[in-house]
């Protein structure tokens, strides 16, 4: 774990819409250290989730390098970003994402259907998950019949029982009330904190941006010059390209 | 892993129980009508399939109409290859009314019989029906439907040999399978002939067709030439050929309705198949999202893909084996309905496949369009599909 986590260099994202380009993202670079809880904010339409995507690999730039541990990512092909994804890459979505006919257990179980565990391993490995966000008890009961809250802690559960090299949030606290944000909030913090997980989250919310030990703002697909340090001190994240 | 993806598929295939419910009743009723269809089909050609390559039907070259001497069957017997000659008149009488149509024979006993090995019937019945002038053996069916017993007399009213007919049931026979006609009402020709003799002298001794057997099936077209060279440039030339094909001529005449339900058999599939493919349009658009979030945790496009698929299989087959157990119901009532028209009326092997092979192709081309989206889909414009 020498080198930086995430290392970008010179990333950008141009869209066509209808013929003409649209520039989303310019000349992006910076790096993201081991340990390390990015917030990313900038009003709507800025490229802070594109941004996301891109370091998570489910977009491709279309210029500039994304190393992720030392993997290039821009340069590996669907198949292989795909099992990179499976091995390297925790996701925290805004709405949850889980699969609404499989239970809490199996939509955490479902990322290790991946790996080479077999079932009575991959059942522990999801009961261990769900017990570090606190739902032992809900194992069994299908996203329908869970808060928005809980759901949200199942889709963590499920995005750290690989143990990924990073836990991309997009929005994680969008669709919930504050008592529950401020929950998984919480559970952020102790991924990061305990587990040292490297987190990266994009956020509306400067509550939920000031739980992170950097804020990045975008604007108009540019990193604004400023660094706002938080609460807690930066321990690594610094400017890239040099 | 592919055990948990077949156990999303199916979860996925019931989802929407109302959706999967009307899916799968479409499925049901697509197969039922088309396993009934190609049953209705296969009861046409039934004679035909039934037929043996052992036997050659020789008749007038002009038209079934016209009679052939009955002198002829010992010169066809003497053509080599021949095994043994018999003959048969259709005789066309009317049991108490009209609609009560069923197939009548005057044949010669003692020789037809041992050429239709497939009609089972016990001697001490064989001795009675041949020792009794007016004696009549009647097919199982036949005499369940009009509750005849041995001993009773039955009374035809002719319409072709004008009169009133009496026999008395000598013999019961069954078919030695399932493709037997157990719907013919077969009698003496000499009965008929002797009456005939008596009202109009110059129609006796003649016969509508004779049954020739012969020794081996490949030779059958040569011996039908050899057949019909005998009597060239007779008052009554013949015409030979094999019993298939004397068959398949009765059917040739109804082709165009045979091929308008073969037609409506596949049309009925194509319908189904366009239901189902909207059906699971519908199911993969509504998951997008859930397919981008599969792709984004690792999952390679051919996994959604296939999960596309088994959940179109799943409701194909399930829809398919349901379709297929009904028929079998659903063909003994119209069967019993229709006994009088499909004297043959059975679910095939062949239909059973067939009705298999479309519930597969139902459940493979209606998975195909959303199962490619699905893999191609972009995650980033999946997950958006969200919001």
């Amino acid at each position: 774990m020498s080198g930086p986590a995430v290392s970008l260099r010179a990333v950008a994202k141009t869209y066509w819409r209808g013929g003409q380009p649209v520039p989303v993202l310019t000349d992006i670079s910076f790096d993201i250290q081991h340990g390390d809880f990015l917030a990313l904010m900038g009003p709507s339409g800025s490229g802070k989730s594109t941004l996301l995507n891109l370091i998570a690999g489910i977009d491709q730039p279309t210029g500039g390098e994304i190393r992720v541990d030392d993997v290039d990512i821009a340069r590996l092909s669907e198949s292989e970003l795909a099992d990179w994804r499976a091995r390297h890459v925790g996701f925290i979505f805004q709405f949850y994402n889980l699969m609404p006919v499989l239970t809490a257990l199996e939509n955490v179980e479902l990322p290790l259907m991946l790996t080479s565990l077999n079932r009575r391993q991959r059942r522990e490995h999801a009961q261990l998950a769900l017990e570090m966000v606190g739902l032992a008890e809900r194992v069994g009961h299908y996203p329908n019949e869970l808060s928005g809250g809980q759901q949200q802690r199942v889709a963590i559960a499920r995005a750290i029982v690989t143990d990924p090299t990073l836990i991309v949030a997009d929005e994680p606290t969008g669709d919930l009330d504050r008592k529950s944000a401020g929950e998984i909030l919480d559970l952020l913090d102790r991924l990061n904190g305990d587990l040292g997980k490297t987190i990266v989250m994009v956020t509306h919310d400067q509550r939920a941006a000031e739980r992170a030990h950097a804020i990045r703002h975008l604007e108009k697909g540019e990193l604004s010059a400023l660094e706002v340090a938080v609460s807690r001190p930066v321990t690594s994240e610094r400017e890239g390209g040099g | 892993m592919v055990f948990f993806l077949l156990k999303m598929a199916f979860k996925n295939a019931v989802r929407h129980r109302l959706r999967a419910m009307l899916t799968l009743s479409g499925i049901v009723v697509a197969i039922l009508a088309f396993g009934l269809l190609r049953t209705v089909v296969g009861a046409w050609y039934a004679g035909a399939d039934a037929a043996s390559d052992k036997r050659l039907i020789t008749r007038s070259s002009i038209s079934l109409v016209f009679s052939l001497p009955i002198a002829y069957g010992e010169r066809i017997r003497q053509v080599p290859g021949v095994s043994s000659v018999s003959w048969a008149n259709w005789f066309g009488g009317v049991y108490i009314e009209e609609k009560n149509f069923f197939p009548q024979f005057a044949v010669d006993p003692v020789t037809y019989l041992p050429l239709y090995p497939e009609f089972v019937l016990d001697e001490a019945s064989q001795k009675a029906f041949i020792r009794d002038r007016r004696g009549a053996m009647v097919g199982r069916k036949l005499a369940q439907r009009f509750g005849w017993k041995v001993g009773d007399v039955v009374t035809l009213r002719g319409t072709i040999f004008p009169g009133s007919w009496s026999f008395v049931v000598r013999g019961i026979y069954k078919g030695r399978n399932q493709s037997t006609d157990e719907n013919q009402f077969l009698f003496h020709w000499d009965y008929l002939n002797e009456k005939i003799r008596t009202v109009a002298p110059r129609y006796a001794d003649r016969t509508g067709v004779f049954v020739v057997g012969i020794q081996d099936g490949s030779a059958a077209a040569e011996i039908s030439q050899q057949v019909d060279a005998l009597f060239k440039n007779s008052l009554a030339e013949t015409l030979t050929e094999t019993e298939k094909a004397f068959q398949l001529g009765f059917v040739a005449m109804t082709e165009v309705i045979v091929q308008a339900i073969e037609i409506v058999s596949f049309v009925v599939i194509l319908i189904i198949m366009a239901v189902m493919a909207n059906t699971m349009a519908m199911s993969a658009r509504e998951r997008t999202a859930e397919y981008a979030t599969l792709k984004a945790l690792g999952f390679q496009p051919m996994s959604v893909g296939s999960l596309i698929f088994a959940e179109s299989m799943v409701l194909g087959l399930a829809g398919g084996a349901m379709g297929i157990v009904l028929t079998y119901p659903a063909v003994r009532a119209i069967g019993g309905a229709l006994d009088n028209i499909f004297p043959i009326f059975n679910v095939a092997d062949k239909t059973v496949w067939m009705q298999l092979g479309a519930s597969l192709v139902i459940g493979l081309s209606a998975a195909c369009v959303p199962s490619i989206r699905a893999m191609r889909v972009r995650i980033v414009d999946g997950l958006r599909a969200i919001a």
